[in-house]
């Protein structure tokens, strides 16, 4: 559906996105992630045919971005991270405004807003004016909007900005409503949100691509296969890191925290290695505290890959 | 050009929806009321009626520049400051439907708020005559006006990125085309009738005011008003490449 070569734009001097490259295929849900700055917004607009690039070539259903923007927009549904809100204006008519936008024929308008309204919970505050609304639902109405005209092509990006908690568990089950009915763009620096919602992530990282796939794959990747665990001791470190190190399957081992009464290691390995680690460290006369998997593998690719200088491992 | 309209027609609603257009009609009528009574109908010697009329609509061109000004600057300025262009840019909307929606929204209100305005012409029916072709000769001068100013005002919106900064940037752009026919005056021949006819209000405005219409004055006016959208789109297009 989405093919990109070699994507470059420059704000004046400067390289906002260096040589993109990937496809997407109909009906994935993508999530790009990045820090802020990282060029996430950038590529959004630009496939989003908002933005014109600078070079390389972006085709959307076989049309090239430069050449006819209008018919691609005909098909996007686009959420910017400010939702596009005209706050005089009731959540209904506002809906409607959208739809017509999109060429939605007049005899439609009234089902489709219902069924963008039932999808965002946006029934009780149909009269309502949106200038009243809590954030929450200012956000959800942002998603109204670009779902209304059912788009081939959903992007949003960051579309969990600003909310509480409990508002991000219902965008997230609200983007998993909308799985299947359309190809889905997501941006948001919220991992935990991405690895849930997404069959696939690309890592951007100031403005180039850093690396690409499922959760899995991207773990794989940065050599975190099985696992990372993390434990506390009651001993001195000195040369317990090298007697760790020894075991087969251990890539890394580092001192995360240390003090008089405990030390605490991070271990990564290609394998689960618990069993091994326990014995290592009571036959070696250390008082082991705390064993444990780190669950946050997610967080520290991320981490991993948007920290490596660009140009590193793909 | 079903985007046009629909872009007018939500701008209008706008207008009628929030108190700022309420607070300019209100100020425009309330400001040329004044202005009227004081100047017009205030002086004690007799007058013919078409002078009272003449100097009505000459009041009445200022109050349609500043007002035209204030209605224009939020146009684009406004959408861009909320980022609810985001809205129009993203959706199957060429730039020019987007322009011409804004602008007829505000002709379209300017002629609304001009309007009840006609009472006051008809007051010189209590001591005097009127003449129907001349009371209407002013309004289209001032239609005309009103369009150039708006689009120029349109213009100045595409070109700032804050509501204030549209007002300076158009107001200045106004007040430099107005003031080309004075200093026009200054310079010397052939430069000087150039520059005067290219004025926005000396050569251009008075005719209607006294019940001419100049085939030429008509198409100075709709030439500015075209001149103006048509850089204002080209703009809002350029923007998609920066």
């Amino acid at each position: 559906m989405i093919e990109v070569d070699k994507l470059t734009k420059y704000f004046g001097e400067r390289a906002a996105i260096r040589d993109l490259s990937f496809s997407i295929a109909k009906g994935e849900v993508i999530g790009f992630l990045g820090l802020n700055g990282a060029g996430k917004t950038t590529t959004l607009r630009i496939l989003g045919c908002l933005l014109l690039p600078s070079s390389g070539t972006v085709t959307v259903d076989g049309i090239e971005v430069t050449q006819d923007p209008y018919a691609i927009r005909r098909n996007i549904g686009f959420l910017p991270d400010t939702p596009p809100l005209y706050m005089e204006m009731t959540v209904g008519a506002y809906l409607a405004f959208a739809a017509r936008l999109r060429h939605v024929p007049r005899p439609e308008l009234a089902a489709r807003v219902t069924e963008a309204e039932e999808k965002t919970a946006l029934r009780e505050v149909h009269s309502e004016v949106i200038g009243e609304l809590s954030h929450g639902f200012r956000q959800r109405v942002g998603v109204a909007q670009a779902i209304v005209h059912k788009p081939a092509l959903l992007i949003l990006d960051e579309p969990s900005a600003g909310l509480d908690p409990a508002q991000i568990v219902e965008m997230r089950n609200m983007l998993r409503g909308l799985r299947g009915e359309h190809t889905v763009l997501i941006s948001s620096h919220f991992l935990t949100e991405i690895s849930q919602t997404c069959d696939r992530l690309l890592v951007i990282q100031a403005g180039e691509l850093v690396g690409q796939g499922t959760e899995d794959e991207l773990a794989q990747a940065m050599g975190q296969g099985s696992s990372v665990i993390e434990v506390e001791v009651k001993a001195q470190p000195s040369g317990l890191a090298e007697r760790l190190t020894g075991i087969a399957g251990v890539s890394k081992v580092r001192i995360v925290a240390s003090s008089d009464s405990a030390t605490t290691l991070e271990i990564k390995s290609t394998r689960d290695v618990r069993a091994e680690v326990a014995r290592q460290l009571v036959t070696a006369g250390c008082d082991l505290l705390r064993l444990e998997q780190n669950e946050r593998r997610l967080e520290s690719i991320f981490m991993n890959l948007t920290h490596t200088p660009a140009g590193g491992p793909q | 050009m079903t985007a046009t309209w629909l872009i007018a027609r939500r701008e209008l609603g706008a207008y009628l929806r929030t108190m700022s257009g309420y607070v300019i009609a209100a100020a425009a009528l309330f400001v040329q009321g004044i202005l009227f009574n004081a100047l017009a109908l205030g002086s004690e010697q007799n007058r013919m009626s078409t002078e009272v009329l003449s100097q009505f609509f000459w009041v009445y061109s200022g109050t349609i520049i500043v007002v035209s000004v204030l209605l224009s600057m939020r146009l684009l300025a406004e959408e861009r400051q909320t980022g609810t262009i985001v809205l129009l840019s993203s959706s199957p909307v060429r730039e020019y439907e987007i322009v011409l929606g804004k602008f007829f929204s505000a002709l379209i209100f300017l002629i609304l708020i001009t309007l009840p305005s006609v009472f006051m012409p008809l007051l010189i029916l209590v001591n005097g005559k009127l003449s129907v072709g001349h009371v209407a000769t002013g309004y289209l001068g001032l239609f005309l006006l009103g369009s150039a100013c708006l689009a120029i005002g349109a213009l100045g919106s595409t070109l700032a990125r804050t509501q204030l900064l549209a007002v300076i940037i158009s107001g200045g752009m106004i007040a430099g085309m107005i003031l080309l026919f004075p200093m026009g005056s200054l310079t010397e021949r052939p430069l000087n009738d150039v520059l005067m006819a290219l004025g926005l209000w000396h050569r251009h405005f008075p005719p209607f005011q006294s019940g001419l219409i100049n085939l030429r004055d008509v198409i100075y006016y709709i030439a500015v008003t075209y001149f103006a959208l048509f850089i204002a789109i080209r703009v809002l297009e350029a923007r998609r490449w920066r």
